[in-house]
Formats: structure tokens, sequence, C-alpha cells
């Protein structure tokens, strides 16, 4: 396991990723209140990005409705403890297996009767907008007036419940990203990593060569929905209230898909250097636009979009390959 | 509830369906003749309703009468776009091709948030709350006049491609992309002339639904959306399936708000598209391709 | 005589174009037998027929005493048979020794095993020196030859070969002959290939059927199926044995 981990990886990345980890753990002690919260988003998006690419980047399949994911494992964990009381960290045997059958009846539906391509894309954003709908008038978890968690000024962290100070959950968002990217990086050099790059290639010949496309999609699928699951119970403990038209709302989907796309779909540090690039970008901009006392609703979008625009049209892998290359680190594949 | 209840509300939710199956032709042409998706098809329409309201509130100029200018406008945008951004992206894959236009809509929707701000706005014209009876029907003067405005745009695009050398130039390249360049057809023109067709429809439809909804810039992707249900149900490339998916989707809408709770509407769409997809994922009126 | 692959009776309709018409043929074990035919005469679906990509409206597969027909693509393929396609299809983005390595991987579950098989293989087309290249940067004849190698990493028993030879000068034709063969004689894997190339028909098949219009004209020794009247008239024509 620890040989398949670093077989292969040049001593430069090595030496890159231990030193990006050292000064990620040490940053709380650092950084103020303001830049916690930003590190935290940036992780959140950095783990959510690393799981969607597991279905997209390595399976080729391309989901618009990740949102559902966050949505199940979010009101699920809530309200296990909103309505008994129940630790997350118990919520979780529920919001996995719930996230998880989401997928599943998704990948069945699309695999089963050969939806692929951008119908796929569709029928993604079709169940996400189901669950929004759905859960508008799913009175037992607020239905579309929200879903609150009880919340109070904590003196001691409580991990247990999930209640308390932003640093605890940084180091909870940073663990998840940290296990996140090495499941992948061990997926990617198993054999089920080569199957899904193959199936991301070319279907048809990957079949040819005996792998059974249909159920490594699933796997795909199903991987994919619990990990992004697993963020939603975070989303929920971390900001204490869910709405159905924010939580599964397409925008949600799309702002979790960016961070890989620019980083660079299929790669490894794509979704983290994605993640860093377009939230410390944004936060930036939104501090020179808050400097000249311009606070418009839009602008962070637009200049995501821009982003997305500049990254789609001059780095169509994204940025990571061009700077790992800069870096003279080569991601053996991408 | 008495019949003429349901009788008024599908006959409004076929008038409204046929704006809709207007707003789909357009993305239905794109595809058809560029095999592009275009993602930002909602986003372009709501460009066309802001236009017709700006207008309006300026110059208090009906929307149906501007109708034909807005769609100008829209077609040069269309066009500018394919030429621009869109055809350099023909050969790319084709979550490349999606991400793309989703970065265009993404601007767009945002953009008109800066602009006109969240709030809802809507034109006031003198025939607001006319109606005509027609036996037992009360039908909404709006309703009338937009669908009409559809029936007459979508009967003109019909023609233009059947009986135009343009429009036969133009499924030309759509049925055989070789055989069009080796015939010397500039292939790229005509995928930008079709874009900008796509979006002049998007944008007339927009001038009429303008009347019967109010518009929000987060209206875009809902229609994005909604197009790609009613053109995946009436077969995608195909025209008439366009229309028909329309009126399916518009009077499928108004039924489940009559029946359920308006906001479950958009479920019964949903509904809908899953089902074909499954079922019928060439659609109604489309061949089998996929 | 035991028949590895046993094709009875293969009819294969497409919205009423009869593209197999009633075609039956055996291929023993260890043999290199050649389908040849003009362009349109059926030959690539059948093979696609053999591959679990088609079902056939009528008549069976067997391979080794089981029934193939009905199974989908990647159950023929672990079953053991093995396929390239007419038009090549390699993973474009992987490298060459990935694109070999995921075939291995059917059947060398550890990446380290399947990589040292990958690498026996890649050695012995050729292609070792370009393990390193993405496959989409390859020349046409190393495409075809990675075409081969990723079948041959699944370790078939009968490996269908889809005109491998085509768009390869006559050097490379040999090139691939030779290591064709040398699978053949030294790892005992039987070949049924379709190819347009009769000097690679003449050169490796031990028997030819001849298909025309979905039908089976001729079958038999390469020498005696060339001199058929039939099959001179209605495919090798002028162009006779090129």
């Amino acid at each position: 396991m620890i040989g398949q981990m670093f077989e292969g990886v040049p001593a430069r990345a090595l030496a890159c990723g231990a030193l990006l980890l050292a000064a990620l753990l040490a940053a709380p002690y650092v950084v103020n209140d303001y830049l916690l919260t930003v590190l935290i988003i940036i992780l959140y998006y950095a783990y959510t990005g690393q799981a969607w690419n597991i279905m997209m980047g390595f399976a080729g399949q391309l989901s618009l409705g990740h949102a559902l994911y966050v949505g199940l494992g979010a009101y699920t964990a809530a309200a296990f403890y909103v309505h008994f009381g129940i630790s997350p960290w118990i919520g979780i045997l529920a919001a996995i297996p719930i996230a998880i059958a989401g997928g599943a009846i998704i990948g069945f539906l699309a695999f089963r009767f050969r939806v692929g391509g951008v119908y796929f894309a569709i029928l993604t954003i079709a169940f996400a907008e189901f669950a929004r709908v759905g859960f508008d008038h799913f009175n037992w978890v607020g239905g579309s007036s929200g879903f609150f968690l009880p919340v109070a000024n904590y003196a001691v962290s409580d991990l247990w419940n999930l209640r308390g100070k932003p640093m605890m959950f940084y180091y909870l968002i940073l663990a998840m990203t940290v296990l996140a990217f090495v499941i992948c990086r061990l997926l990617l050099t198993s054999r089920i990593g080569y199957f899904w790059l193959a199936i991301r290639e070319d279907e048809e010949a990957a079949r040819a060569i005996g792998i059974d496309t249909f159920r490594y999609k699933m796997y795909a699928v199903i991987l994919s929905a619990g990990m992004t699951s697993l963020a939603g119970i975070f989303f929920a403990f971390f900001y204490n209230n869910l709405f159905p038209e924010q939580v599964f709302h397409i925008s949600r989907s799309i702002e979790l898909i960016l961070a890989p796309i620019i980083g660079g779909v299929g790669t490894l540090f794509g979704p983290i250097l994605g993640a860093f690039l377009l939230t410390g970008l944004s936060e930036t901009m939104h501090a020179i636009l808050y400097g000249f006392g311009i606070d418009i609703p839009g602008v962070k979008q637009v200049f995501y979009g821009l982003c997305l625009l500049f990254v789609v049209i001059v780095l169509p892998h994204g940025v990571w390959p061009w700077v790992a290359r800069v870096l003279g680190i080569k991601e053996r594949r991408s | 509830m008495p019949a003429e209840i349901y009788l008024n509300v599908a006959v409004s939710g076929i008038l409204t369906g046929l704006v809709y199956g207007l707003m789909a032709l357009g993305l239905s042409v794109i595809f058809g003749v560029i095999r592009i998706v275009n993602f930002a098809h909602g986003e372009m329409m709501t460009i066309g309703m802001y236009i017709a309201i700006a207008i309006f509130s300026a110059f208090k100029l009906d929307p149906l009468v501007m109708m034909v200018p807005i769609a100008a406008v829209l077609f040069v945008f269309g066009y500018a776009l394919q030429a621009s951004l869109i055809n350099p992206f023909i050969n790319r894959p084709e979550h490349s091709q999606f991400i793309l236009l989703v970065a265009v809509a993404l601007v767009m929707v945002n953009g008109l948030l800066i602009l006109f701000g969240p709030d809802a706005k809507n034109v006031q014209t003198t025939y607001a709350f006319d109606s005509f009876l027609i036996g037992p029907l009360i039908v909404d003067a709006t309703k009338v006049y937009a669908g009409g405005a559809a029936v007459l745009v979508s009967a003109a695009l019909f023609a233009f491609f059947r009986f135009s050398h343009l429009g036969q130039a133009i499924r030309a390249c759509a049925d055989n992309y070789v055989g069009a360049l080796v015939v010397g057809l500039d292939v790229r023109r005509l995928y930008a002339l079709t874009f900008g067709i796509g979006a002049a429809c998007v944008g007339a439809a927009g001038a009429m639904l303008v009347l019967i909804i109010d518009v929000t810039p987060a209206l875009g992707p809902a229609y994005t959306l909604l197009a790609f249900i009613i053109v995946i149900t009436g077969g995608l490339g195909s025209m008439p399936g366009a229309l028909l998916g329309g009126i399916l989707i518009g009077f499928t809408e108004a039924m489940a708000g009559l029946l359920f709770s308006p906001s479950a509407k958009s479920m019964f769409a949903f509904g809908l598209l899953v089902l074909v997809l499954l079922f019928r994922p060439q659609g109604i009126m489309g061949k089998r391709a996929i | 005589m035991s028949a590895l692959l046993s094709v009875q009776n293969v009819t294969k309709r497409f919205r009423g174009l009869l593209a197999v018409d009633n075609v039956s043929l055996d291929v023993a074990e260890g043999e290199i037998f050649a389908v040849i035919g003009p362009n349109g005469a059926g030959k690539t679906t059948l093979f696609n027929v053999i591959a679990g990509v088609y079902r056939p409206d009528q008549g069976q597969v067997a391979f080794a005493g089981h029934r193939l027909d009905g199974k989908t693509p990647d159950q023929v393929c672990r079953a053991g048979v093995g396929r390239t396609f007419q038009i090549v299809r390699p993973f474009p983005a992987l490298s060459v020794e990935d694109n070999v390595v995921v075939g291995a991987l059917l059947r060398h579950r550890g990446l380290r095993d399947a990589r040292e098989w990958a690498h026996k293989i890649l050695r012995r087309l050729d292609l070792f020196d370009k393990r390193h290249q993405p496959a989409s940067e390859l020349t046409l004849p190393d495409r075809k030859r990675l075409e081969v190698a990723r079948a041959i990493a699944t370790e078939p028993k009968l490996l269908l070969l889809d005109e491998v030879m085509a768009g390869l000068r006559p050097t490379e034709t040999d090139r691939m002959v030779a290591a064709l063969r040398r699978l053949n004689q030294e790892h005992g894997v039987t070949i049924l290939l379709i190819e347009h190339v009769m000097r690679a028909v003449m050169a490796l098949a031990s028997r030819v059927m001849v298909l025309h219009h979905g039908a089976a004209i001729a079958q038999g020794r390469p020498d005696e199926v060339v001199r058929d009247p039939a099959v001179v008239q209605s495919y090798l024509g002028a162009e006779a044995v090129g």
C-alpha cells in the first residue's frame, strides 16, 4: 500500500507535497479567523472536486448534479442530529448509503439504458432538481423554509458532535482532503483506476479488452457519491443551515466542478490547485471591490465564469499540468 | 372543479407551450447543425427578455412589436459567439464544449444580475388584463398573442430551411459535414449563421415570454433545462419535435400546476425527461441515432 | 480436428440489409484462418458477431465448447477472445505502456505482474522503446501494433484481427506477419484475421474463406482459393494476387 502510494513519484513532487502539507498543518496558528474560513472553503472545494473527479476525470462520466450527493449527506446527518441527537459520526452510517443509493439509481438507469455523454449530464441535473423540489416539500427537515442546526458559542470544541470553532472544522476538512487525495492516488495506481481510464478514453475499446464497463462505471458513481456525501455532512455542520433552493441548486453543482476543471480534470493535484486558485482569486477580488465600496451580487460568479472561459480556452487540460511541467514534475497520466 | 377550468388551463398551457417550443426550436437547430449543446440557451433568452423590458420602460414599445429587432440583436450576438468562441471548440471533446458554454452561461446570468439586480421585472402592456371569450373558454390575450407570434416565427423558420438557398446549405451541412466541406461550403460561417438563427429564435421567444412571466436573472438556468427537456422529449435535432415537445411540456406544467402545486411543475417536466431518456432516447419525433 | 471457434449458419441483418448470410466456419486450435472479400462483404459484421458486439439474428457461435452468441463484448474477451478494431482505437491519452497494461490487468491482478507481462509484449512488437509516449503521438503502423499488443495482453486463446495490415508499407507488413507467426507458433494463439493484403494472407493463413455480399463463396487453402473461378471473378479480378 505505502509502496504503491509513492512508487514512481519524483522526489521533487514529494518535497512539494510535504511542504504544502506542513504549511496547511501550521496555517491555523499563523492566519486570522477570516483567512482560516477561506482556507476551509478552499479545502471543501478541493475535497468535493477530488470526489467529482473520480467520476469525470477517471471514469469519464460527466456529472452536473453532484449537489444531490452533498444535499443527501447534509440532510441525512443533520436530521439525525437535530431530531434524535445522534452524532454525525454515526449519521455517516446512514448518509453514505443514502447518497450511494441515489448515485446507484442514476448510474443504473443511465448505464443500463445507455444514456451517455451530454444526455447523462442532463440526467444527473434532472435528479438533483428532483431532490430540490422534493426537499422543498419535505417538512420533516424544514421544507423550503430551511433546516437549522442549533448554534451556540462554544468554549471547547466537541468533535463528537461537530460543534465548535473553525479550527476544528479546518483540521477536519484538511484530514478529509488528504484522505481523499490518498484514496485517489491509490485507486489511480491500481487495477480499478486503469480500467476507469480505459473507459474514459474509449468505452468500446475498453469492453473489447474484457472490462465490464457497467460494473466499473457503477463503482465510480458509487464511490464519488459516497465521498461527496461526507462533504455534505461537513457543509451542514459548518454552516448550520440548509435550504433546498441553495443546497441542491444547479449552480452548487457547477461550483463543485469548477476547481477540478480549472486545476485539471483527471489529475490528482488539479482539484487542490484549482480550489486554491479559484477561491483565492475570488476572495482577493472581493476584498479589492469591497475596498472600493463596491458590493454587487453576481460579480464573483462573473469572475468564476471568466476564469473558466480563460482556462478552458487557453489551458484546456487545466492549470496543474502546466504548473507541473514548469516545476518539472510530471504526473504520469493527466 | 368544473370542466371549463381544466380546459382553460389546458389551452393556456398549450399557448405558453408554443412559446416554449420556439425557444426549444432554437436549441434544436443549433444542435442539429453544429452538434453543440447550447448550455447558455435559457440565459440567451433572459437577455432577450431584459432587452424587451429595457425598450419597454424607455420607449413604451410593445415587446411583440420589438420582437424582430430583439431577434436581430440576439442573432448578431449568437453569430459573434459562435464565430469567436465556439468554432474553435468544434473538434474538442464533448465535455470541453459543455464547460465552455457553462462558463458563457455563468457570465450571462451574473452579468444580468449586476446590470438589472435580482428583483423580478415585467412589462405592463395595455392589454395585459384583456381576455378572449370563446364559448366557455376564457383565454388571456397576452397568451394568445404570444402563442400566435410563436407560430408565425416557427413557420418562417420552417420556410427558411425548406425553401431558401442558405437554409438548404445549412441543412446540407448538418446532414454531411465532410460533404459540405468538399463542395466548398464555408462551414464555419454557416455554423455562425446557424447559431445566430438559434439565438434569434430564443430572443424572439424571450420577447413573447416576457408578456407571460416575470423575469429574473436566475430564470436563465431554469429555462436552459426546460429547453433541454423539451428538445430531448421531442427529439434532439428534429424541428417539429421541438414544437411538439414545447406544447407537451407547456400542457404538462399547466396541468401539474392545477392538480398539484405550482412549485411541483418542474418535477413533472423532469419526470417526463427521465422517462423519455430511458425508454425513447431518440425522442418522440427523433430518429434513433444514439 | 477439434474446432476452437465454431460459427454455424450465422445471419445478421441491418434493417433489411443482409450483412452476413448464413455463414459457417470452423477454426481449429492453433490455426491461422483468414476471411477475405471486397469492401462491404460483411467481414467486419461477422467479426462483430463473434466478438459480441452484435447478436446474430440466426445461427450460433461457439468457442471452446461454450456458446458465445448473446454474450457481451467484455464477456467474450474474458472467455478468451481478443480483438482489434479496423479503425484502430488505442486509449489516446494513455502511454503506450499503460495501453498494454490495461489489457494485461485482465488476467494479472497485480500491477507489477501486469507491467512485466506488458513489457514482454511491447518488446515482442517493437514498441518497448516508445512505451512512455502517449498513444496519440504514435504513427499509424505503431498504433496498429499497439492495437495488437493490447489485444494480446488479455492472453486470448483466439485473436480476431481486423485489417491490421491495411495502410502498412510492405516492410512493415512483413514485420507484422513475422510477429503474428511467432505468436501463433510459440504461444499457440489461434488467429482469425480479416485482411485485404493478400501478401499477408498468403504468408500466414492455413485456410481462407471468401465472403461476398455476406455469403461465403469459397473456403479452402489459400493457393486453392485464389484460383477458384468464382473468387477470381467476384473479388480478386484484375487486382489479382497483389
